[in-house]
């Protein structure tokens, strides 16, 4: 069972106390967009196998959104962090490294 | 090979069994074959015995990184329905329901398919409406299925609580010809037919990368060597997205787990496949006596085989109201696959953009009913380029929105 810690609140809880959201940083294009950057942004996913950055929500809880970055093949969990934010801070990036060494996902690495 | 027959039995029972030969070879790969299959689970190994049975095309490789049949083909309920609500997926797993009734036959090899009917509850007024709609769009696609009222349900499920006191039983839908078969036996017998054809079943082979030139695949890298091939078709469920990064393409798909859960073995109790959709739950019992029961998906991505346990926890605290004689049983084992979820819950059997690679994929949580029909629909695309039953499951179909929506009448238990 997945243990997360809640950015917002600070509370660390097991997985039935949250929400999976799935995958983070999807860019909603605006006015004008084309039918690939629509489909990008509702279907396309990059279902890593490794490491992941995904949104969860603390439903059971102080009910607000938060990032996590976890691994698909160990169920580890790296950290959480804001949801305000376009990308993960320097602080996650780095625990995700010290872990698995190389990593990218989509422009992060 | 030797036919497997009564007279094989009795012969080999004279002889203290020393005369039975191995199901399949197990070859070293070639250099090269016509069409590689990635994935020797039963889709892949469907795919490829239709590609020879069908259109003669026998120089093929299916190349598997683990062992034959160990993925979802290993791990599921083994539940044969096909009462879908949408055309195209009624057609294709219609054609795999009829395929399974002769497929002992076809394969000299006995698949134990139990054709002991299907039963979906109904336990909300929405699921009335649903079922009731599903019944006749069933009638139209020429699938017989009826809907049935709560004293029908209990006639033929008498272990079954009506009146549960959150979830009453109120009617459901009724596929008498849908059942169950044995489903290491798909895989077996499909292994054991496409060996005789002459193809080579490589096991303990993972891909390591698809090579391509100017757009078009010409082979792939696995850990026993480089394979080329003039044709690649990628069967293999769950790593369906590592596969497509492989070739440099995604796919509108996410990798979640499925569980499933077997009690201890009883006598006799229900000779019907329940599911329950409401409470995200179905139950059928084995030939050895075990209840066999799955429930829902994982919320999260994951590669690991292995479901949460509040989700099993679940799944059978809701199933207990309906069922209350399986509070009294123990649970023998659990275990836990890796599903490939689309966006409407439906396939694809597709063409990608690497020219000459196919992917078979999306099956979700729902794949091991449409084995034979699955296989008999991508050789066709592979051998012509072009099959009726594949045109509405291209993986380009989310760009257009012409979805074929059965998230809706699959429900969970799909």
């Amino acid at each position: 069972m997945l243990i997360l810690d809640c950015p917002c609140c600070g509370v660390s809880g097991e997985e039935t106390e949250f929400h999976a959201g799935g995958e983070a940083h999807l860019k909603r294009h605006s006015v004008g967009s084309t039918d690939d950057q629509f489909e990008e942004y509702l279907f396309m996913r990059e279902n890593p196998h490794g490491v992941h950055l995904e949104r969860w929500r603390h439903n059971n809880g102080c009910g607000k959104w938060f990032h996590a970055a976890r691994c698909t093949t160990t169920l580890e969990v790296f950290g959480t962090y804001s949801a305000q934010t376009y990308e993960p801070p320097q602080e996650i990036k780095d625990a995700i490294s010290a872990r698995r060494p190389g990593w990218s996902w989509r422009n992060f690495s | 090979m030797k036919r497997y027959s009564a007279f094989a039995i009795a012969r080999e029972a004279l002889r203290h069994h020393t005369g039975w030969e191995r199901a399949w070879r197990s070859p070293e790969p070639k250099a090269k074959y016509d069409v590689i299959i990635v994935g020797a689970g039963g889709h892949g190994l469907a795919t490829a015995y239709y590609l020879g049975k069908n259109f003669g095309i026998t120089n093929v490789a299916v190349i598997e990184k683990g062992w034959l049949g160990g993925g979802n083909t290993g791990r599921n309920t083994t539940i044969i329905r096909s009462n879908y609500l949408q055309d195209p997926s009624a057609a294709i797993y219609e054609k795999s329901r009829s395929l399974y009734e002769t497929l002992s036959q076809d394969l000299n090899y006995n698949i134990m398919f139990s054709p002991r009917g299907v039963l979906m509850l109904a336990q909300t007024q929405h699921e009335i409406r649903g079922y009731k709609r599903t019944a006749h769009a069933n009638a139209l696609q020429g699938v017989p299925t009826e809907w049935i009222g709560p004293g029908k349900v209990k006639e033929i499920c008498p272990i079954i609580e009506l009146n549960g006191p959150r979830y009453p039983v109120l009617g459901g839908l009724w596929q008498a010809r849908g059942g169950t078969a044995r489903h290491d036996a798909v895989a077996w017998g499909y292994a054991r037919a496409c060996s005789d054809m002459g193809m080579d079943i490589i096991q303990k082979c993972e891909v390591t990368n698809v090579r391509t030139e100017r757009g078009k695949v010409v082979g792939v890298d696995t850990t026993k060597g480089a394979i080329d091939c003039d044709k690649l078709g990628g069967v293999v469920a769950g790593h369906s997205s590592v596969l497509a990064e492989m070739a440099g393409f995604r796919l509108p798909m996410e990798s979640v787990a499925l569980q499933a859960l077997v009690s201890e073995p009883i006598k006799p109790a229900m000779d019907i496949v329940v599911m329950a959709n409401t409470v995200h739950g179905y139950l059928s019992q084995s030939d050895k006596g075990e209840m066999v029961i799955g429930g829902g998906t994982d919320a999260y991505n994951n590669y690991t085989q292995r479901g949460s346990f509040h989700h099993a926890e679940e799944t059978v605290r809701a199933l207990i109201e309906t069922f209350p004689m399986l509070s009294r049983l123990k649970m023998l084992r659990q275990w836990g696959g890796i599903v490939d979820v689309t966006g409407d819950r439906s396939p694809m059997l597709t063409k990608t953009p690497v020219e000459g690679m196919f992917m078979n994929c999306g099956w979700g949580t729902g794949g091991f009913k449409a084995i034979p029909g699955s296989g008999w629909a991508m050789a066709e695309l592979m051998a012509k380029g072009e099959s009726p039953l594949t045109d509405e499951f291209s993986m380009w179909r989310f760009k257009e929105g012409k979805f074929i929506d059965e998230s809706v009448a699959a429900g969970v238990a799909h």
